[in-house]
């Protein structure tokens, strides 16, 4: 008998909830020359996977295989472009420091924020961290200024100045 | 780099990854009413102009077991600044690497680096050899690690 669907996405979020539990999904050995030599330079070409496949010694149709399955498993969350900072509309680093036990409940309405694609805890007393972008300088000051108001806690506004490091991924050896 | 209202179009339509398929870049275009060639030709530009500083894929490494994830915050005296950040942006293991602004007397940190591993021994140890190899034991740092994380997309710009 078939496996009825509610019961195999219940196992489907279980895998995932696994995932985020600390149990990382192992990578082949393939999976693992993709995610090192690809997170840059995507062939420009009209057949970019075909072109990746021919360069690993596979096929165009495993290669878009494994990067859905990684796509949905949450191991990539994309194939495309990394934008600079700064160059298209207006961004910032921002912190606050909230009492643990209301660090959730904050965090939930930073994260309701569209502008908002960033949002951590960190281990200190500026205990949450978030990147805010917005089309404008304007806007984003805005917004910022809008979830003072809301949350009722100052904002740590620290925008990028200067940049050191070109940010090309990294590799799985760290 | 001077971005017009096609390429706008086009950003809204890559921001959130290429189709999967044989050919992302026509599939795109068609979306857009944009010929395979063009949208290609405005990618390589957007590249070549440094709008997008990257194409590939996006690696999410905390699905991988890379979940000690330091952001280590330094109060570097200003005239060592740029020595200082050079040094540790080149290293391997740093992601990134920038200054921002002090916010006294709350917040002395003038520079941000971020260092991925997947124990958070291992990280506090690689710390300490670079404070030593790169000369850094003057420079008061702290090491904020990271904890539950709220909220993760890439960014959207319309």
């Amino acid at each position: 008998m078939a496996t009825p669907a509610p019961l195999i996405k219940q196992a489907i979020k279980r895998t995932r909830r696994a995932n985020s539990d600390g149990h990382p999904i192992a990578l082949n050995d393939l999976e693992k020359r993709l995610l090192n030599e690809y997170q840059k330079g995507l062939p420009l070409s009209p057949t970019p996977f075909a072109d990746i496949a021919r360069r690993l010694g596979t096929s165009e149709a495993l290669v878009l295989k494994i990067l859905d399955r990684l796509q949905r498993l949450g191991v990539i969350s994309r194939v495309g472009p990394v934008f600079k900072p700064k160059q298209v509309g207006a961004s910032t680093l921002a912190a606050m420091a909230v009492p643990e036990a209301l660090l959730a409940a904050v965090a939930d309405q930073i994260s309701a924020y569209p502008e908002v694609n960033h949002n951590y805890e960190r281990e200190d007393s500026y205990n949450l961290w978030f990147v805010v972008t917005a089309p404008s300088q304007q806007r984003l000051e805005q917004v910022l200024a809008e979830m003072e108001r809301q949350t009722g806690y100052p904002i740590l506004y620290l925008p990028l100045q200067k940049q050191f490091h070109i940010d090309l991924g990294f590799p799985l050896w760290c | 780099m001077v971005l017009n209202e096609q390429d706008y179009r086009l950003i809204a339509e890559i921001q959130g990854g290429l189709p999967l398929s044989s050919h992302p870049y026509a599939e795109i275009g068609q979306r857009i009413g944009l010929d395979e060639e063009t949208v290609i030709g405005r990618i390589d530009a957007m590249l070549e102009g440094g709008v997008i500083k990257r194409l590939g894929i996006v690696v999410r490494h905390h699905e991988l077991g890379y979940t000690a994830n330091a952001m280590v915050v330094w109060d570097v005296p200003d005239e060592r600044l740029d020595e200082v950040g050079a040094k540790l942006g080149a290293l391997d293991c740093i992601t990134l690497c920038y200054q921002r602004p002090r916010r006294l007397p709350d917040w002395p940190y003038n520079l941000f680096c971020m260092i991925h591993g997947r124990e958070r021994d291992k990280v506090l140890g690689y710390i300490d050899r670079l404070i030593s190899s790169e000369g850094l034991a003057e420079i008061p740092h702290k090491v904020l690690f990271s904890g539950r994380r709220f909220k993760q997309r890439g960014a959207r710009y319309q």
